[in-house]
């Protein structure tokens, strides 16, 4: 019996092989950002042919400012998402925040920078609650997030007391940070570029390890095309940021806490547990890994980025009040995530869900507010929207059944 | 990997499990039950449902601790209390549900709860090479280690969770019906692998129901009965109806016991199993493996064809 391991993807290098792995991903069902990105084309072209404001550099700039703290929040709920778990309350844990940091920076005059790690500190202690309560007494977390929903919403009034809204001073770091910090044109297109050439020379140092253990490894040509368009796409989304205001600080900061989501997800052995655990606990629980470890990490990451996010809404606001992290907050960070290709089923999704599908949410709404339909409207494309994602997500997770690949 | 360096010096001795009982509440699960594997052995355990060979090797995988009797790994005596102690003594078991992750790859799943690093960073590298280095040895058919494993067909996965079983390069490993649900092919081509497994020099433990594929790999056949031993056979010397005779009690142990004293009056010990044990003891005798440290088998490097019952599994496969 002759050895009867091929390296199959070995004969498919070049750009050729590229395109074609990639249409037999998605045959396969594989659809990974596809779906969502066609989808924003499409919601972008509706939008810009209703009212031409819509693309603006101006109205783009708005954009990615309004996607900074849903997207933080999205963040959190795409890695209990990768557990097959959901998070209902980051909207409460959010407005938790806001008060706590209000009430604390304002009234009782801490230094900001406590009073920011008060909050975070806080999401921190009720996630851990959350993977307690998971992991000691089974209880799904539907429930348990459900049961914080309310609670936090309570604790949040609570902490606001009397005041029912308390405004942030402008001259605060935090606000000035969150309304009026952008990168100077020159430090935007640097870190595109940086950015790019980063991506680059970990798959060129990637591709010399696999090339010299003997293993298929990406052509220096396919290397260069990519990061090539990473660096066009990059400088042109700048370019266009800085006809108007620029790149924002608070923007800035969300990409790089999805980028280093991405890293941990992808590049370590707790993200690598996440994913297992995702796709089969009794799997992971057998080779070894310390599952209530990752539950409890995950459920505390997921609070500590929603608070963060609240943090971030109350900074833009300058205000903290009694419906901060209400209404719609909950359901468009948990619908980014989904719409962004992170699967209800666990196990399935990359940080980038968050960037992609807040990005899909915020474009709605602020869409359909250019066109002056009140939120009446909003909720309901919105929920539509939810809808097909999870339609997609279904779909594609019985194309890849049929398909035979997971 | 290591472990075939020794089987040349002859078959060692590499679990010894004497005395062995356990019980769930009223229910003897085992009553004394012995049990041995030698390195580069294939030890096929039979019995019917509830003849106890599950709970035998949970005890052996550290799922369940005994209540009684002795084992004794690499000549020393051991306790083995939770699935980690198994693992760090080198036994490896593979369950029949195989608890493979669908949504990692081939990869990922061989190296779960394991995984290689550089400075806290995966190792893609150095793990993707050692998988297709293992996957090469092991002859393995699998399309690409890139893959998902639900892309997998059975056989496949069965060869994924075999091969993880290998990472922390067990002294034994134990499958627990490895070729259930698997059809005509893919069978073969888990039959293969475990003779590759005996090659390596891994003692190998095989649960199984399939009297055909115990008769085409094992060496030596255990049959267990109402939780007791009821015979031990070499493979070579035996045919599917005694072991059908022995699993089904038409017969008994009589005779057939290995090297524990005092077994026989606690046979009909046990309340309630005395009776469906009492069946006719008529059967013809089967050669009685007296000294199971020196089997009929050639040794396995030496390339000579055992002399025994085999199905022709190795045609099916390329």
């Amino acid at each position: 019996m002759s050895a009867t391991v091929e390296h199959s993807e070995q004969d498919e290098r070049g750009l050729a092989g590229l395109l074609s792995r990639i249409w037999a991903r998605v045959r396969g069902g594989d659809l990974g950002a596809l779906p969502v990105v066609v989808g924003l084309a499409l919601i972008w072209t509706v939008f810009q042919t209703l009212n031409p404001v819509f693309l603006s550099s101006r109205n783009l700039v708005d954009l990615t400012m309004q996607c900074a703290a849903i997207g933080t929040i999205s963040l959190g709920i795409v890695l209990v998402l990768l557990l097959g778990e959901i998070d209902l309350s980051v909207g409460s844990v959010s407005g938790l925040a806001s008060a706590i940091l209000a009430v604390s920076f304002v009234q009782l005059r801490w230094p900001l920078v406590l009073a920011v790690a008060a909050a975070i500190a806080a999401g921190c202690l009720v996630g851990l609650l959350y993977g307690l309560l998971y992991v000691r007494f089974g209880v799904p977390s539907f429930v348990i997030t459900l049961a914080g929903l309310l609670g936090f919403l309570g604790l949040q009034l609570w902490v606001l007391g009397d005041a029912g809204s308390i405004n942030l001073p402008f001259d605060s770091w935090l606000v000035q940070f969150a309304q009026h910090a952008f990168l100077p044109p020159w430090a935007a297109y640097l870190l595109a570029i940086a950015t790019a050439a980063a991506y680059a020379w970990s798959h060129v140092r990637r591709a010399r390890r696999r090339a010299a253990a003997d293993l298929d490894s990406r052509s220096y040509g396919e290397i260069a095309v990519r990061s090539g368009i990473m660096a066009a796409v990059l400088l042109l989304v700048v370019w266009y940021l800085n006809l108007s205001r620029g790149v924002g600080a608070m923007f800035v900061l969300f990409l790089v806490l999805v980028v280093a989501a991405h890293l941990a997800l992808s590049r370590t052995r707790w993200g690598r547990a996440v994913y297992a655990v995702g796709g089969s606990v009794e799997a992971a629980r057998r080779a070894g890994i310390r599952v209530d470890r990752i539950y409890l990490t995950v459920f505390a990451l997921c609070s500590m980025l929603a608070a963060t996010g609240g943090v971030l809404a109350a900074a833009r606001l300058a205000a903290a009040n009694q419906s901060s992290g209400a209404g719609d907050t909950n359901l468009n960070a948990i619908a980014a995530a989904v719409i962004g290709g992170a699967s209800l089923f666990g196990g399935r999704g990359t940080a980038f869900a968050a960037l992609l599908g807040v990005i899909v949410i915020q474009s709605i709404s602020s869409g359909l507010t250019l066109l002056n339909l009140d939120s009446s409207v909003q909720f309901m494309v919105t929920g539509v929207v939810l809808v097909l994602a999870v339609i997609i997500d279904s779909m594609s997770r019985r194309t890849r059944a049929a398909a035979g690949r997971g | 990997m290591s472990a075939a360096a020794t089987h040349h010096t002859g078959r060692e001795r590499v679990l010894t499990m004497t005395g062995i009982a356990k019980h769930f509440g009223a229910v003897k699960a085992l009553t004394d039950v012995d049990f041995w594997v030698d390195e580069g052995e294939v030890v096929a355990l039979v019995g019917d449902n509830g003849a106890g060979k599950s709970t035998l090797v949970k005890i052996l995988a550290g799922v369940h601790p005994p209540d009684a009797g002795t084992i004794d790994f690499g000549g020393v005596a051991v306790d083995i209390g939770d699935p980690a102690d198994a693992q760090e003594l080198g036994i490896a078991t593979v369950f029949q549900d195989l608890a493979l992750c669908d949504n990692l790859d081939v990869v990922a799943n061989l190296w779960l709860g394991r995984e290689l690093t550089v400075d806290g960073r995966l190792d893609e590298v150095d793990m993707e090479q050692r998988t297709w280095a293992l996957m090469r040895e092991l002859a393995a058919k699998i399309p690409s280690v890139r893959v998902p494993v639900a892309a997998l067909s059975g056989g496949q996965r069965q060869t994924v969770a075999i091969a993880r079983s290998l990472i922390g390069d067990p002294r034994v490993v134990i499958l627990d019906e490895p070729t259930a649900a698997l059809g005509v092919a893919q069978t073969a081509e888990v039959l293969n692998l475990i003779e590759r497994l005996r090659e390596r020099g891994h003692g190998v433990v095989l649960i199984s129901h399939n009297m055909a594929d115990v008769m085409a790999v094992a060496d030596r056949i255990v049959v267990l009965r109402l939780g007791r031993n009821n015979g031990v056979y070499n493979a070579a010397d035996v045919t599917t109806e005694l072991l059908i005779a022995a699993i089904t009690g038409a017969v008994d142990s009589s005779g057939r016991r290995i090297g524990s004293a005092g077994a026989a009056p606690g046979l009909g010990a046990a309340p309630g199993l005395g009776a469906a044990s009492g069946a006719p003891a008529a059967a013809p005798p089967a050669p009685a493996v007296t000294h199971p440290a020196t089997t009929s088998e050639p040794s396995p490097d030496s390339g000579v064809i055992p002399l025994r019952p085999r199905r022709p599994h190795g045609g099916g496969t390329r």
